[in-house]
């Protein structure tokens, strides 16, 4: 399995790097909303009940950073629902000894790539002059949970292009997770939201992990058990989701 | 001149049935914007709190997001339809007739202004039905319309530009997030006195998609506003000007004809 899921992830991440347009995208929207956050709206930290100590560019980093670790999954879904397309993703169900080994490699591919977009993109918003209040045990658990979002990203947009096979899902994967983010609290912390939006953000479970991102960046680590377990089973249920997806695909020939 | 305007009707007319036969097309472009406007003008409605906003009301201010997004996907759906055309012959075969290279422009450009026209109503009547007051009147709809429809004439002739300089659907959607960026980097979330980061306030000034952005805005929560409306009338005439200037003499070299 493992050899399955090295030699996949080897050879795409050949094909991203011989393909700028692939590659360039996923890299350029979260430095683009990063900088359109940071630099459009940090007035917004003087909103009365604005309570977050490291400044409103750290605010948004964490955001963005979430956003950049779901959306390089669901990228990684589009090369995905490519290889069925194009008939590649069938040979390599005919040759893999362990199937379950292609979706590990399809995760790791994506989250090789997503590291380097999360690197250039902390390394903008430091030069951008962002203020990190956490320590190294707290930014390694931000990023922890970057990480198990990015994987998440990657099982639903899986499951997505096993069952459909087809590029043309491609609106499939990616709204659901923008709706997802863009009901949490993205732009003011929770408790400044009025009204449906409110009501959405509190069930929405990229809140808890988007608040205790937040809480790491800032030094004040907040709702870190809740937000591993819901990361967990975020996990948990989208593998079964993934898995299901490649039967399907086993089963569709 | 009835030659040419036969020549505009009959290519318009296809490119408005080939974007009303694709649900995939002209189903995203009406939904997206609205689903935003109503998710970031919550989101985002702590920020009339700010001393100086200028209106209580933030689905109000961010009204015009909605068409200027829209006008984007205009100049996606024009640019991919016209590099689809290219790609598959279809403007080589044209190159056999006697079809004037305006009437092609002009035609190809149908589809995106039919469909900005059908976006800029449907955004403007949602908006409506959700409480927008807009201060300067039926008149002032009617303005923000014809606003709303230049832009997305602008950006689709833009789209056409990019098609037949790159000839690739490919080369034209790889550069939507370029055109996208000029959204976010514009007075679309906070009025540009209220922008706090010097940067970006200077990138706000010079980026004309802001003074497109502030005219509709104007109309909807301060009234009339001449030297709001000249600028944002005058930038979107300049872009369709530019862009149609661009689009003609890419032509020349992509339709040579021998």
């Amino acid at each position: 399995m493992i050899s399955v899921a090295l030699g996949l992830a080897y050879r795409q991440l050949t094909v991203l790097f011989k393909n700028p347009s692939l590659f360039l995208p996923p890299m350029l929207f979260p430095l683009m909303n990063f900088m359109s956050f940071a630099g459009g709206l940090s007035r917004l930290r003087h909103v009365p009940g604005f309570d977050f100590h490291s400044g409103y560019t750290a605010f948004t980093f964490v955001f963005v950073l979430l956003q950049s670790a779901a959306f390089g999954g669901v990228f990684a879904g589009f090369g995905i629902a490519r290889d069925f397309e194009y008939g590649f993703a069938r040979r390599l169900l005919v040759s893999a000894p362990r199937r379950s080994g292609l979706i590990l490699g399809y995760a790791l591919a994506a989250l090789a790539r997503w590291l380097m977009i999360a690197t250039l993109l902390t390394i903008v918003a430091l030069i951008g002059g962002m203020q990190v209040g956490g320590n190294g045990v707290d930014l390694f658990g931000m990023y922890a949970l970057a990480l198990i979002f990015n994987v998440v990203g990657l099982l639903w947009a899986c499951g997505i292009a096993m069952r459909f096979r087809t590029v043309q899902a491609g609106p499939l994967m990616q709204t659901p997770v923008f709706l997802l983010l863009f009901m949490s609290p993205v732009f003011v912390p929770l408790s400044l939201l009025t009204g449906w939006i409110h009501s959405v953000a509190r069930v929405n479970p990229l809140t808890f992990l988007l608040e205790a991102g937040r809480g790491f960046i800032d030094g004040r680590p907040t709702q870190v058990a809740m937000s591993f377990g819901v990361g967990a089973a975020l996990l948990a249920f989208f593998a079964v989701w993934a898995r299901t997806g490649l039967a399907r695909a086993e089963r569709a020939g | 001149m009835n030659v040419i305007a036969h020549q505009v009707a009959l290519i318009a007319q296809r490119s408005l049935k080939r974007t009303a036969r694709q649900p995939g097309v002209w189903i995203p472009p009406l939904t997206f914007p609205l689903i935003l406007m109503a998710v970031n003008s919550n989101g985002l409605k702590a920020a009339t709190h700010l001393p100086g906003f200028p209106t209580r009301s933030f689905l109000a201010f961010f009204v015009p997001f909605s068409f200027m997004q829209g006008a984007l996907f205009a100049s996606a759906i024009a640019g991919t339809d016209l590099a689809r055309d290219i790609d598959t012959g279809f403007l080589n075969r044209l190159a056999l007739t006697p079809v004037r290279g305006a009437a092609l422009l002009l035609g190809e450009i149908g589809g995106a202004v039919g469909l900005g026209t059908i976006q800029a109503v449907v955004y403007l009547t949602v908006a409506l039905l959700a409480g927008v007051h807009i201060i300067a009147g039926v008149g002032g709809a009617a303005l923000i319309l014809l606003l709303a429809i230049l832009v997305a004439t602008g950006f689709g002739t833009l789209g056409l530009y990019i098609a037949l300089r790159t000839g690739s659907g490919e080369g034209v959607q790889s550069m939507f997030p370029l055109l996208f960026f000029l959204l976010l980097v514009s007075s679309m979330n906070l009025p540009r006195n209220l922008i706090e980061v010097n940067w970006f306030r200077d990138l706000a000034t010079i980026n004309p998609v802001s003074y497109m952005i502030e005219a509709m805005r104007s109309l909807v929560i301060s009234g009339w506003d001449a030297q709001a409306l000249v600028l944002g009338f005058g930038f979107a005439g300049a872009l369709i000007g530019l862009s149609l200037l661009l689009a003609a003499s890419q032509l020349k070299v992509r339709m040579a004809r021998t």
